[in-house]
């Protein structure tokens, strides 16, 4: 119905139109041709001033209007290093490009409203002026080299690499439809290798996990993680794409750069100012107390007000700006920028992806060696369990559980991980001289009952020969197998059964 | 000096005239014999002229209706437009509470529709098209173009174009929406975009039968513009649209066959297995086997043809202001060998400007030194043409017609457009400004609204040698006033979108908080465009309702032109001159010399004129 009204509507229009432009034909040919055309001439030759003036009234109110929107005005400056420079160069492209837009247009509009057509009247026969046309090439070509040479030396500066030795903070943005993701080089400032057939559910940028660069990389994928960077310090961007292109944009820093499945490009930018001051910058008030940017005081989303202002909850936004399918106009990621102190801090609460989700699985490389860090880390948490037994009173307390000690299923092997914690005993056995200890074999209760004791004891002794081996004296120590008999919690269940399955060490004297 | 000039014009060309041996056909033509040689597969220069005009009409009003339903996704993002639905069918999905939304995959996929419409259809074949062939065998005196038989295949190519991208439209994967410029590798994998799948192919081969007409359309117009000059008319004697034709036919001719073989390294790539333009892909949870191409390779072979096609759109409109404004300001076109040699400056930098639509793409950033440099400098010729143009009203007598209304709006138009080009052309500033709406208001300006209104110049002038009728004035001002003040509504807002950092091809804002405020500025131009839309749909109405209803052209030359396709007969007959050719004394130009409002180009020098230009 609506659309037949619509429809109807539109019908009604173009007919009262077209009546119009019969009527006055007619009336034309009834007052006259050169009448009607006279009085048509005159009306709009007036218009073109009309036209003028309306034209750069709207022009300059408008830009008024809309200057604190503007990126480079108001409170909208430039959050990096080189854009002020854009800026500038943008400024002055815009004061030469102004002047030029107002002489022309109002020599246009004004010659054709002074020379409208009056009969009678004799056009000049001017065909030609040679001077005139050398000065106006003249004059745009010189223009043009003076902002040719400004944007290029800028160009050159900011397009830089960094250079061998620079310090940097190196990150890496990976699009894909639709979304982006971040990773972090970690404490060596190194990115890993990448392979594009190494892609995988769990290893979503296809590291390659034979390169040590990538063990300390931090990878984000989730778009509500808010990644921070310092102020004041290069940033150097490393920008790829997975499927399609897509383009790193980030406005408020002036980034703009195309990212390319299997050809990597960069961008260097130093943020300035940080996240915390841009935002006060928006709520600045003016001597009376009265915002100077009202705007930024508006409720940020209005249906939850408790959240405050669009000023408070400003952002720093990275966005995609080159077509990449249906979803294009929902890659947002947020950039933080902080002071130096509270990077640092946030950067040592973020967990390296190898070490979160790939290590000890079967796509870990390292299963037969354990890093710096975790050699560290395990040592620490049996000399916490060893203290502890030291202090403890009760027999049944000075029990420490062996978990990095393993076998090879069935067998009384030990893995070649175990002789990370197999060392840690050796060296407090090397401490303290007159420690000696129990080494107690334990399984679950799955198989033959004198098959499991045998398999306990064996598994103790190899334990035992270990040590032995090392130098520790073997009247310091006894080899006990339990099999199944001292159960720690009742064989229910596979999670339990693994509990049972253990190798101790008691402390008998120390 | 002043004199009285006194002719009979069918005298003088019968006397003066070049006899080429033709002769009238009354019977048995067999150009003009039956309804479908005639009308359909005609061979006559100004039927095929009428042909490429009115499909390009009909394209542009697909092409704009398009794009007035995404701008009323991008203005009215809440409101529903379930009313769409019998028309855009699955594409409006309509939720549990009746609320119609349309598609997103649909709103790319009309973006690009409208992008690939646009310029190639309508700004290259209609306006090219069309001019070319109504004036180029006419200004210059010839009987027709130098092959007709090609000249008819060029039609009919580009209508196979036409007819094959038609039908993608109704593909149930939806047509191609990776944007007009196809980059792959959302193009390439239909894995990437449903429209990839055989809406992209169907656009390649609409594209590569569009190549095929350019071509065939371009030779034609070369040869025709160097061999087929009447007696004395020499190249320096020739309207200013004849050289914009040609150099504009030159640079089809010189740069579309790249774009034909970026698209054949595309269909290998996609049917094939190759890697032109593919490397080190995941998508759709698999790693592809393609690897060494590159996607750049395909951006340059694009704009390679993509820069030279901004100037094969607006050189024929240049040329039309430029003969438009001479004849309503009744003065000669002020600097004419300048204005050549501009046009021959543009062109010739068009082609070594092409990676300024790289600059953020990922090529070197050194190689930026050269294009913006190149790119900077064709804004002088440009502004050469601009300052020549002001200068030709400068002392006229200006009668004004819609088409020196549109004439007159052109130049303004190519001065706001132009100017914004200033910006982008400087790499550093193209920084901020690349992809954003920004751009979209500078060729929407530049080349879209200043290409319009050249062709709209154009049609109001040569529609009484078109259809012996004229078109409705009152109409055409109205059209005129409505779509300057309109055009610059819709687009200049849009600079400030692009300055804010607003991306183009967003299917709506608020995913972003600083792309989210310009809610009322995108509703003003969504208005204004369907404002403009409608100004447009006058247009039409009056241009069909005139080709029957028009008042009559009564005498030959109802505008006092210098140029010969006003000595032909009004009815337009095969061959242009029932008699012997025109022969040229002079240059187009000579209005208000020695006191006489216009002196055509077949009338001898007189011995009391002042000295000849």
């Amino acid at each position: 119905m609506t659309t037949l009204l619509i429809l109807l509507c539109i019908i009604l229009i173009a007919t009262v139109f077209v009546q119009i432009g019969k009527m006055t034909e007619l009336s034309a040919r009834i007052r006259g041709q050169e009448d009607a055309e006279a009085s048509s001439n005159n009306f709009n030759a007036n218009m073109m001033i009309v036209f003028l003036v309306g034209f750069l009234i709207f022009c300059v109110g408008t830009s008024i209007y809309y200057k604190n929107s503007l990126l480079g005005y108001g409170p909208h400056q430039s959050a990096s290093v080189h854009g002020d420079e854009m800026d500038s160069i943008w400024n002055l492209t815009l004061f030469f490009t102004g002047i030029v837009f107002v002489l022309t247009h109002i020599a246009l509009f004004y010659f054709s409203w002074k020379y409208k057509g009056v009969k009678g009247r004799k056009a000049l026969f001017i065909a030609h002026d040679n001077k005139l046309e050398v000065i106006w090439t003249t004059i745009p070509a010189v223009v043009m080299c003076f902002l040719v040479v400004q944007g290029l030396v800028a160009w050159n500066k900011i397009m830089a690499d960094v250079g061998p030795n620079e310090e940097h903070i190196e990150i890496e943005a990976t699009g894909q439809q639709f979304f982006w993701t971040i990773r972090m080089s970690g404490e060596d400032g190194l990115l890993g290798e990448k392979y594009y057939r190494d892609i995988s559910a769990t290893n979503p940028l296809g590291q390659v996990w034979t390169d040590e660069k990538n063990l300390d990389d931090i990878v984000s994928t989730s778009a509500g993680e808010v990644i921070k960077l310092p102020v004041g310090k290069k940033v150097r961007v490393r920008i790829t794409a997975k499927d399609v292109l897509h383009n790193f944009d980030m406005p408020h820093f002036r980034v703009k750069m195309d990212a390319i499945p299997g050809l990597p490009t960069y961008f260097v930018f130093t943020p300035k100012i940080t996240t915390e001051e841009y935002r006060e910058n928006l709520l600045e008030k003016d001597r009376n107390g009265d915002p100077l940017y009202p705007e930024w005081y508006d409720l940020y989303d209005e249906t939850s007000p408790e959240l405050g202002t669009r000023g408070e909850n400003f952002n720093f936004e990275l966005a995609c700006a080159e077509l990449c399918g249906k979803g294009h106009y929902s890659m947002r990621r947020i950039f933080e920028i902080v002071t130096q102190e509270e990077y640092d801090n946030w950067l040592a609460t973020q967990k390296s992806y190898f070490f979160s989700t790939v290590r000890g699985t079967d796509e870990d490389p390292y299963g037969d060696r354990l890093f710096d860090a975790e050699i560290r880390e395990r040592k620490q948490v049996f000399r916490d369990a060893y203290t502890k037994a030291l202090e403890a009173t009760e027999p049944m307390d000075k029990i420490i559980r062996l978990d990095n000690i393993t076998f090879n299923t069935g067998s009384a092997t030990l893995t070649p991980l175990s002789k990370y914690e197999l060392t840690n005993v050796m060296e407090v056995m090397n401490e303290n001289p007159n420690l000696t200890i129990e080494l107690g074999g334990h399984t679950d209760s799955a198989g033959d009952d004198e098959m499991n004791m045998d398999l306990s004891n064996k598994r103790s002794k190899a334990v035992f020969n270990w040590l032995t081996s090392k130098g520790v004296d073997e009247n310091r120590m006894v080899a006990v197998g339990f099999g199944e008999t001292k159960p720690e919690v009742p064989n229910d269940s596979p999670e339990n059964m693994a509990k049972n399955r253990r190798t101790e060490l008691r402390i008998l004297t120390q | 000096m002043a004199y009285v000039l006194e002719y009979d014009e069918d005298l003088l060309i019968e006397e003066q005239g070049f006899d080429d041996h033709f002769h009238e056909h009354h019977h048995g033509d067999k150009y003009q014999s039956s309804f479908i040689n005639t009308y359909i597969f005609s061979m006559d220069h100004k039927m095929i002229a009428k042909q490429f005009l009115i499909t390009g009409i009909f394209w542009a009003i697909i092409g704009a209706a398009m794009s007035i339903v995404f701008r009323l996704q991008l203005g009215f993002p809440e409101e529903n437009l379930a009313w769409l639905q019998p028309l855009l069918g699955k594409w409006i999905t309509v939720n549990d509470s009746g609320i119609g939304t349309l598609d997103p995959q649909f709103y790319y996929a009309l973006v690009t529709m409208h992008g690939t419409i646009l310029v190639f259809f309508v700004l290259t074949a209609g306006l090219s098209g069309t001019f070319s062939n109504l004036l180029i065998p006419l200004q210059l005196g010839a009987r027709d173009m130098a092959s007709p038989m090609l000249n008819m295949l060029s039609y009919w190519f580009f209508f196979m174009a036409g007819l094959v991208m038609f039908l993608s439209l109704f593909l149930s994967t939806g047509p191609f929406a990776g944007g007009w410029t196809g980059y792959p590798p959302l193009s390439a994998l239909p894995q990437a975009s449903s429209g990839s799948g055989a809406g992209m192919t169907m656009w390649i081969v609409s594209l590569v039968l569009f190549v095929v007409s350019v071509l065939l359309g371009g030779i034609n117009y070369i040869t025709t513009v160097l061999n087929l000059r009447t007696k004395g008319m020499t190249m320096w004697r020739m309207p200013l649209t004849i050289w914009a034709f040609f150099v504009t036919a030159i640079l089809g001719l010189l740069s579309f066959p790249v774009l034909a073989s970026a698209f054949f390294l595309m269909m290998c790539d996609r049917g094939l297995g190759t890697s032109f333009y593919l490397s080190e892909i995941f998508i759709g949870g698999a790693p592809l086997d393609n690897v060494g191409g590159s996607p750049i390779l395909y951006q340059h072979l694009f704009w390679f043809l993509g820069h030279p096609e901004v100037y094969i759109i607006i050189l024929p409109a240049m040329g039309l202001v430029s003969e438009v404004m001479s004849v309503h300001a009744r003065k000669p076109i002020f600097g004419y060998k300048a204005m050549v040699f501009s046009i021959l400056a543009i062109g010739f930098l068009s082609f070594i400007v092409w990676a300024h639509h790289m600059f953020m793409s990922g090529v070197n950033p050194f190689i930026a030194n050269f294009f913006v440099i190149f790119t900077l400098i064709i804004a002088v010729p440009s502004a050469v043409k601009v300052f020549n143009w002001i200068a030709t009203l400068y002392g006229g007598n200006i009668r004004f017609t819609s088409a020196m209304l549109f004439s007159i709006g052109f130049v303004s138009m190519f001065i706001s457009g132009g100017l914004t080009g200033i910006f982008l052309g400087n790499s550093t500033i193209d920084i901020q400004m690349h992809d954003t709406y920004f751009v979209v208001a500078h060729f929407h300006i530049v080349m879209g609204i200043a290409a319009f209104f050249g062709m709209y110049a154009g049609v109001y002038h040569w529609y009484p040698k078109m259809f012996g009728r004229f078109m409705n004035e009152t109409l055409g001002k109205i059209h005129f006033w409505g779509t300057m003040i309109g055009a610059y509504a819709i687009f200049w807002p849009m600079h400030y979108l692009g300055l804010a950092g607003v991306p183009r091809r967003y299917y709506k804002f608020d995913t972003f908080d600083a792309f989210a405020h310009f809610g009322d500025m995108n509703k003003f131009i969504t208005i204004a465009a369907i404002v403009v839309f409608f100004l447009q749909i006058l247009f039409v109405i009056n241009f069909f309702y005139s080709i029957f209803k028009g008042r009559k052209m009564k005498t030959k030359n109802p505008w006092g032109a210098t140029t010969l396709e006003w000595t032909t007969p009004v009815e337009g007959i095969h061959g242009n001159w029932p008699g012997n050719l025109p022969s040229v004394h002079r240059w187009a130009y000579d209005y208000g010399k020695d006191g006489i409002e216009f002196i055509p180009q077949y009338v001898p020098i007189n011995e009391n004129e002042s000295e000849e230009h």
